[in-house]
């Protein structure tokens, strides 16, 4: 299928190895990508405090840009842009009069927001769109005993009205099924839902490690071997940040932390030097025995 | 009528024995509450059950517990609700959590709910000359504060925290909403002086993650996220509060890299939001954070070419955005609480011809 991809800032900054994760493993799933390199940033929730009206316009315009493309929708690979972008969209959606208001803004550009756009993370797509009866017959190297723990990411997950989930659509769930339906072993721990830490961390700098660490921790203890993130900004604080944060908890942690596209690309065999793994603070082919924890060789579907 | 099982959580701090929990098998008709399934098996099968209520209609806010693991009031979660949530068949019910247990389902709301509430001063600093008779206030003015103004004080928010959960001064949603209801009041005549306090506090405006618990926890739509963000903004914006929290300058150097760069430039974020790369504040933050930031070059996670320079420069299309919106007069905000969307609005279907005769 073919879709509108806004990769984000983080996988284009900090977090290059999920960028490129993506395209590799967007072809063994049969996604096309359509980049959306216009686009800006969604304003991580920011913008939106500083000024509403200025979020809502920019993320419009991202909308408005899919709109324009071929795609079937619009995919993120990042939480805190689903949840921005939905939280936007939500008020878009809501008043025609603001929108007019919006789109007069937008007009320059020639671009024109309308509702109906569907935008879903790259953890939806994969359980709504692409199908996990599809993604397992997809799987050449079942994550045999790789215990995993998901971490979603408040955005993602919160709040459920608005981010539609309910009985039909238990998206809260959803990294449980896919670590299950790649072969992997669910490690369920405390920290799997709550927050990272990271939009404190330049305000209450404690408080912000303490939660990265805690939840790291809490994987730990329960014997996870490492955990899986939709969200670039998360892993920022739960890799990147990781030394710091043992030191804020006073425990060793040591505990790979995978984007999503890594763990999916693991499982459709691909070469883990070709996701970009050496770029991880907690480098997860140090502290993951591939020949225990991993069918090693990918064996042909 | 249907079977419910109840499993409660037990715990007496004064016995020296730890939590446990306890399974009940009610009968109630499944669109009955939680908390009256309580009270059943409370005067069935354990009068030492213990659960504090009153109105049993969702304005007091005594019966905040945690259903499922979800915070909300039992006497306004259906059974039939309650079970459906359930992983097990079995309804679980617990204290809430960021406050001490006094006894099974009761906490300690003095010892922290309280307490911050009463630090933010929760009364009208009434605005001199008080006027002879009311004061004249605009109807919009006053409809915005109507949303704050909805808590019931259950404490609900306060449970889920995550901000408080490790770190217990947060001054937390409930507190900082009921803030907003009275900095969101024209009558109010201490906004600066609220706004200062929250902001230069360490534990409070800007401690807030952004997590989303509290929307999801309130069982009256309040928003206490919403608010805490309009307090920024206005602490931000209107009264230019630059706290030593580093709050001001994070936002407003998040707003100002995206302007330039369209996309987010990390490696500019973090020593802008400590007032610039050669700011006295920013040094020992930015020597604290090299060990990171080696480590991150060394891993080809940040490269010297991303570090010092930016692939991305804003179009110059997104820049007039910005400078249309921001040279606005007044912020817009549109509150769906408030406003409802198109589809609540619209006029009822009038009513069929034959039906009026």
């Amino acid at each position: 299928m073919k879709v509108a991809y806004w990769p984000g800032c983080v996988s284009r900054g900090f977090t290059p190895e999920l960028h490129g994760a993506m395209a590799a493993v967007a072809p063994l799933l049969d996604i096309e990508l359509i980049e959306l390199d216009r686009a800006s940033c969604c304003g991580a929730g920011v913008i939106a405090e500083h000024n509403q009206e200025l979020a809502d316009t920019l993320n419009a315009r991202t909308f408005a840009m899919a709109r324009q493309t071929d795609g079937e929708l619009m995919m993120n690979i990042c939480s805190t842009c689903q949840g921005a972008q939905t939280e936007c969209q939500e008020r878009l959606d809501a008043s025609a009069v603001y929108r007019t208001q919006i789109n007069s803004t937008l007009s320059s550009e020639g671009l024109h927001y309308e509702p109906g756009v569907t935008n879903k993370n790259f953890l939806w797509l994969l359980v709504e769109e692409i199908g996990l009866d599809t993604l397992r017959q997809k799987v050449t190297r079942p994550l045999t005993n790789l215990r995993v723990g998901p971490f979603y990411g408040c955005y993602i997950v919160r709040p459920a009205a608005r981010l539609g989930i309910d009985h039909d659509h238990p998206r809260h769930t959803y990294l449980e099924q896919v670590i299950d339906t790649l072969g992997g072993t669910v490690i369920d721990y405390a920290g799997s839902h709550k927050c990272c830490g990271f939009p404190i961390i330049t305000m209450n700098k404690t408080a912000s490690l303490k939660q990265a660490g805690r939840h790291l921790g809490d994987a730990a203890d329960a014997n996870a071997d490492c955990v899986v993130t939709p969200c670039p900004l998360c892993h920022l604080n739960l890799d990147l940040q990781q030394p710091l944060a043992q030191a804020v908890v006073g425990r060793e942690l040591k505990m790979p932390v995978l984007h999503l596209p890594q763990l999916v690309g693991l499982a459709l065999g691909l070469d883990p030097a070709a996701l970009g793994f050496r770029r991880h603070i907690v480098k997860p082919t140090a502290v993951i025995d591939w020949a225990e924890s991993v069918v090693a060789q990918a064996v042909s579907a | 009528m249907s079977e419910f099982t109840l499993r409660l959580r037990r715990y007496d701090p004064q016995s020296g024995e730890p939590p446990y929990w306890e399974s009940h098998t009610i009968e109630l008709e499944p669109h009955r509450s939680v908390l009256e399934g309580i009270l059943q098996a409370r005067g069935r099968f354990d009068g030492s059950i213990g659960i504090r209520c009153s109105c049993r209609s969702a304005i007091c806010g005594s019966c905040g517990v945690r259903i499922n693991g979800q915070p909300g009031l039992a006497c306004h979660t259906h059974l039939d609700e309650a079970l459906e949530r359930s992983s097990d068949g079995m309804i679980s019910v617990e204290p809430m959590g960021n406050m001490p247990v006094i006894r099974d389902l009761i906490v300690d709301m003095d010892a922290v709910h309280w307490k911050k509430i009463q630090a933010v001063t929760p009364w009208l600093l009434a605005r001199e000359p008080v006027p002879e008779r009311e004061y004249l206030v605009d109807r919009e003015a006053m409809v915005d504060v109507t949303q704050s103004m909805a808590c019931i004080q259950c404490g609900a928010c306060v449970s889920d925290c995550l901000a408080m959960e490790v770190d217990p001064d947060f001054i937390g949603p409930a507190a900082l909403a009921k803030s907003y209801r009275f900095v969101g009041d024209p009558r109010d005549s201490e906004h600066t002086e609220r706004l200062t306090a929250l902001s230069e506090d360490p534990h409070g405006l800007y401690t807030c993650t952004h997590c989303f618990k509290c929307v999801d926890a309130c069982p009256k739509g309040v928003n206490p996220m919403g608010q805490i963000m309009r307090l920024r903004r206005i602490a931000g914006s209107d009264h230019h509060i630059e706290d030593r929290n580093n709050g001001y300058r994070h936002e407003h150097a998040f707003v100002d890299n995206v302007r330039r760069n369209g996309l987010l430039h990390e490696a500019d974020l973090l020593p802008d939001s400590y007032g610039g790369k050669f700011n006295p504040r920013a040094v020992p933050e930015l020597i604290a954070s090299m060990p990171v930031a080696l480590r991150g070059l060394l891993r080809g996670k940040i490269t010297l070419r991303k570090a010092l320079t930016h692939p991305h420069k804003a179009s110059k299309e997104l820049r007039a955005i910005f400078e249309r919106i921001e040279s606005k007069p007044e912020r817009y905000e549109l509150n769906l609480y408030v406003s409802g969307t198109d589809e609540d609005n619209e006029p009822n279907e009038p009513a069929p011809a034959e039906a009026i005769a």
